[in-house]
């Protein structure tokens, strides 16, 4: 008889090590909680912040406080990030700060991994696949949007001049993860 | 590339929008009131100016949201955007700057 077992274990989606091709570093970044949250503007600017994020910080830029963070999407979208075991923790301090509030708040750690990329020519192998003016002036540190990278769909964060962090959705992972070795093996 | 002026984003690449048919089709208020000429008229008859076109746009890769943009047909320029909902600009080809 076919034994069945209760394996929940979550499995990384790409090879852990750090891939580094010509100064290029490609890290896997380690799971997080991330909430996916919908509020009309009116509401969010007379709440001012939730779980200590505020809110109202222009569209495409992050805002951070310790290890979490809220990404501006759109004009009614934010995705809040925070170290992976503060989950319900921080889904619960957010649903007590919208109380009586229309608004829709969905848990999708599971749906997006990240990556790291960072150095000198993280730009040019970014570039290779995404659209988006890269230069400090148009894509300054704290800039955060949702974009292409060659037929995927991802998350760009700048988080420093020479580090980006790259979320796509899982199934999209091992695909962004060697088209961004590729790319840094060509600049 | 092609930018295309997102009124939430600003100016971003044409990659990351879908377009949607013409803009401003009003819905008849009553439709069971139309006989079918005019109820397919409704559902599949658009304008197909050769000139300033008012469409609507999806930012599918960005915010997200929809809104209108007037563009010229003819030479594939944006004449400019504005948020869904709201009334079409009195603006034409010769605005482009």
């Amino acid at each position: 008889m076919l034994e069945i077992r209760n394996q929940a274990t979550r499995t990384a989606p790409f090879p852990l090590a750090t891939e580094t091709v010509k100064g290029t570093a490609i890290a896997p970044l380690p799971p997080r909680a991330r909430l996916s949250l919908r509020l009309r503007p009116a509401e969010a600017a007379r709440i001012g912040s939730v779980a200590g994020l505020p809110l109202d910080r222009p569209i495409g830029t992050f805002a951070a406080h310790d290890e979490r963070r809220a990404l501006r999407l759109g004009p009614d979208e934010w995705l809040v990030s925070g170290p992976a075991d503060e989950t319900d923790e921080l889904g619960a301090r957010i649903a007590g700060d919208l109380a009586g509030i229309v608004h829709a708040l969905v848990d999708v750690s599971h749906r997006n991994c990240g990556l790291a990329v960072s150095g000198a020519q993280a730009e040019a192998a970014l570039n290779a696949g995404c659209p988006l003016d890269l230069s400090l002036a148009a894509f300054p540190v704290g800039a955060a949007t949702r974009t292409l990278l060659g037929k995927a769909e991802i998350l760009l964060v700048r988080v420093d001049a020479a580090c980006f962090e790259v979320e796509c959705w899982r199934s999209f992972a091992e695909y962004v993860r060697t088209f961004l070795v590729e790319a840094a093996r060509g600049t | 590339m092609l930018l295309i002026t997102c009124p939430h984003c600003g100016p971003r690449p044409e990659l990351e929008f879908r377009y949607g048919g013409e803009a401003h089709v009003a819905r008849p208020a009553d439709p069971s009131a139309l006989d079918d000429r005019e109820w397919s008229e409704f559902l599949f008859v658009r304008n197909n100016p050769k000139g300033v076109f008012a469409e609507r746009w999806n930012h599918a890769h960005g915010c997200q949201r929809w809104f209108n943009a007037l563009r010229d047909t003819h030479t594939d320029a944006f004449v400019t955007t504005y948020p869904a909902g709201t009334a079409r600009p009195d603006m034409a080809a010769e605005d482009v700057r």
